[in-house]
């Protein structure tokens, strides 16, 4: 059974319809990621499989729970095996880089806040950070945000990382790091994971497949390589990022 | 004509499904202030923000009102020679009306704001989201210490304010105006029951409970950046006032 699985999702705002019968599925230590122009619905989808959405019709079955059935308590306790990097990390402003990183731990563990320091410490280092514990996230830069960010998804030490748009943002050689740092945290702590995103270098770098969203529907799921050597011509023109093509400049 | 009704009729739509989004919103802040965890630092420090530091503007209102109740009010019943009268306006005043509205409407246009930025700004930069993703229910840790501390610093506020309002009033009456201080004095404790003083009081509840309620509300359904939050700060303010002023009437009534 896979980790994940979208079941034919369809979400609507308003009269928008995001997503039009989204299927994918997610095996167990996968990297999944999925690419998208704006407005496509990838940052939507990813909500969905945290039940920070919910589908107007569908279903997302994260780990055999049908998400959009649980309840508040079943909703936290799911959410505890999961961690997520957001676009703009989104760190807590008012508190300190440790108490960020520490804040599930607080919330759902008997540690005193000295051991919750010393986590969040060893969480900071393996993401390349020391010495910023005291810090507050205004005194960061973009980059050491989103490690600061990643460490704060991984302190519960998830089963399951979802990172939106993680790349974003950055130069380009702290892009890339940021890409090392998902594989690296991904063969020391075995997870799946799913990203979104439009750089495809990171999206080849990272994944295990790579799936295309485009107007609300998954067009085509393959490999890296597979999706290379796509035969679509929407995904081709997205792939080599032409602005000639089926797909056109809204 | 019928393109005016259907805007009409859009409007008073839009309205109805917006106060049935506050009540939904208020049910849900209710529904979790009940159950462990309790963020008592949480609540502490929202006490300390919008009790503490709104001090100085409830002072001063509470104080320049008072003062001038008790000038105009001279002005006024010196025509037909009832200054001793004075102290029993002021201390009615400030107690049923004055204390409790000026609170509420200082409170809301400074922590009311001060709430709907930084909860909207929260909003726009995915930091409730992220709350949710750690299995923190947002409500219950961001909103429910917002909604009793301002219950509770309102009752305390609108106490020192009416207390400051009528000591306004005596300086300006006794010291200014050169009233008799016993007849001031007996006026006003005969004139105010202890009734009056708790009907000032249970307003400033349903006053605290609407600044912390709807400054959290528009916090959280901040869309669309800086713009947004801007927008969402100034209908926290706006839509506060004007519940202020229209519960007002209706626990006055209700009160009498």
């Amino acid at each position: 059974m896979s980790m994940i699985e979208i079941i034919n999702i369809h979400k609507h705002f308003g009269s928008q319809h995001v997503l039009r019968g989204v299927n994918l599925a997610v095996e167990q230590g996968e990297s999944m990621t999925v690419i998208g122009g704006s407005g496509s619905g990838k940052s939507v989808l990813i909500k969905h499989i945290i039940g920070l959405l919910f589908p107007d019709r569908g279903q997302v079955v994260v780990d055999g729970q049908l998400v959009n059935k649980l309840d508040e308590q079943g909703l936290n306790e799911l959410r505890k095996k999961f961690g997520m990097l957001f676009q703009g990390a989104a760190l807590f402003d008012s508190l300190t880089v440790w108490e960020n990183v520490g804040f599930a731990l607080k919330q759902h563990s008997k540690h005193s806040a000295k051991e919750i320091r010393a986590i969040a410490t060893e969480k900071l280092a393996l993401v390349g950070l020391k010495g910023v514990e005291d810090k507050m996230p205004a005194e960061l830069s973009g980059g050491m945000k989103k490690r600061v960010g990643l460490a704060r998804a991984i302190a519960m030490g998830p089963a399951i990382i979802l990172y939106d748009e993680p790349t974003t943002g950055l130069d380009p050689i702290m892009a890339d790091a940021i890409n090392d740092l998902i594989i690296d945290l991904r063969k020391k702590l075995g997870v799946t994971s799913v990203t979104i995103t439009h750089d495809m270098h990171s999206a080849y770098k990272i994944s295990d497949r790579i799936a295309m969203l485009y107007k609300g529907e998954i067009l085509e799921v393959g490999t890296p390589d597979e999706i290379r050597k796509t035969d679509n011509p929407i995904v081709h023109q997205f792939i080599t990022g032409s602005a000639v093509g089926p797909i056109t400049a809204e | 004509m019928t393109r005016w009704l259907e805007a009409l009729g859009d409007k008073v739509f839009l309205w109805m499904t917006n106060m049935g989004k506050v009540l939904m919103f208020l049910l849900q802040t209710v529904r979790w202030a009940t159950g462990r965890p309790f963020y008592l630092k949480n609540l502490f420090k929202q006490m300390e923000q919008i009790g503490v530091n709104s001090v100085p503007v409830v002072l001063t209102t509470a104080l320049s009102t008072g003062m001038v109740l008790a000038l105009q009010s001279y002005t006024g019943f010196k025509r037909f020679g009832a200054t001793s009268l004075i102290g029993a306006v002021v201390s009615l005043s400030m107690t049923r009306e004055l204390g409790p509205v000026l609170t509420g409407l200082m409170v809301a246009g400074r922590a009311g704001a001060s709430m709907a930025a930084e909860l909207g700004t929260m909003k726009v930069t995915e930091q409730i989201d992220a709350l949710a993703t750690l299995a923190t229910n947002p409500i219950k840790y961001l909103v429910v210490p917002r909604f009793l501390a301002s219950i509770i610093m309102m009752f305390f506020l609108t106490a020192l304010g009416v207390f400051i309002g009528i000591v306004g009033g005596y300086f300006v009456g006794v010291k200014v105006l050169d009233t008799n201080p016993v007849v001031y004095i007996n006026q006003s404790i005969d004139n105010t029951k202890v009734s009056d003083i708790w009907y000032g009081l249970i307003k400033s509840l349903v006053f605290g409970a609407v600044v912390g309620l709807i400054g959290c509300y528009k916090g959280f359904t901040t869309e669309g950046g800086a713009e947004g939050v801007g927008k969402a700060t100034t209908g926290a303010v706006v839509v506060s006032c004007m519940l202020i002023l229209v519960l007002d009437y209706f626990l006055s009534a209700l009160l009498w």
